[in-house]
């Protein structure tokens, strides 16, 4: 069983300097969802944002270990024009 | 992936303007995500679905095809949107229109 934590850090390991925020959608350590605010996701499509979190939690991906992370991916400037939420 | 399984998915996803790779079909998604597609989907036109249930084969191959390591997959006049999130997220800007249009490249 994974916790929201266990997800952020691995995405910070893979987007050093990222703001990430991660919650457990169902409590049960398998379903989660996660914000990711990263200066690395400039000029990409985001296919290619996802892909980047995504490749940070493979393996437990494949292992089913992590069922589903739903995501949000911004550029600082996409996020700053978003506003407090 | 075999190249059978290549050349199918190439084929499947040339010969319809929409294809969602899914848990379920349209009537009874199996899956939150899945639904979630297919209600995003709907407004545009019909929508080929391809059931990854019903095949391991075709479940994992998906995967690979796109590298891409969820399901529901989404592709638009032949080319890969990405899953429901970007489906969701394309949406809420009011560019799914475009995309299926083909007007505008997702970005």
């Amino acid at each position: 069983m994974l916790d929201p934590e266990n997800i952020r850090q691995r995405i910070l390991g893979a987007l050093p300097g990222a703001e990430v925020q991660v919650n457990d959608t169902t409590g049960t350590g398998d379903h989660f969802e996660a914000c990711v605010v990263s200066p690395a996701f400039a000029g990409k499509p985001m296919v290619q944002q996802h892909k980047l979190v995504y490749a940070a939690v493979q393996d437990w991906l494949q292992t089913g270990e992590l069922h589903a992370l739903a995501l949000k991916t911004y550029t600082p400037e996409q996020w700053k024009k978003l506003g407090p939420r | 992936m075999t190249p059978e399984l290549k050349a199918r998915f190439d084929e499947e996803i040339r010969s319809h303007k929409i294809v969602l790779f899914m848990k379920g079909n349209a009537m009874f998604p199996q899956c939150g995500f899945s639904a979630r597609a297919v209600q995003l989907l709907q407004p545009y036109g019909e929508i080929h679905t391809v059931d990854v249930l019903a095949d391991p084969e075709v479940r994992q191959g998906i995967k690979d095809y796109t590298n891409w390591p969820t399901i529901p997959q989404v592709f638009i006049n032949g080319e890969f949107v990405g899953g429901s999130d970007i489906l969701m997220e394309l949406a809420e800007r009011g560019e799914l229109a475009d995309v299926v249009a083909g007007k505008k490249a997702e970005g």
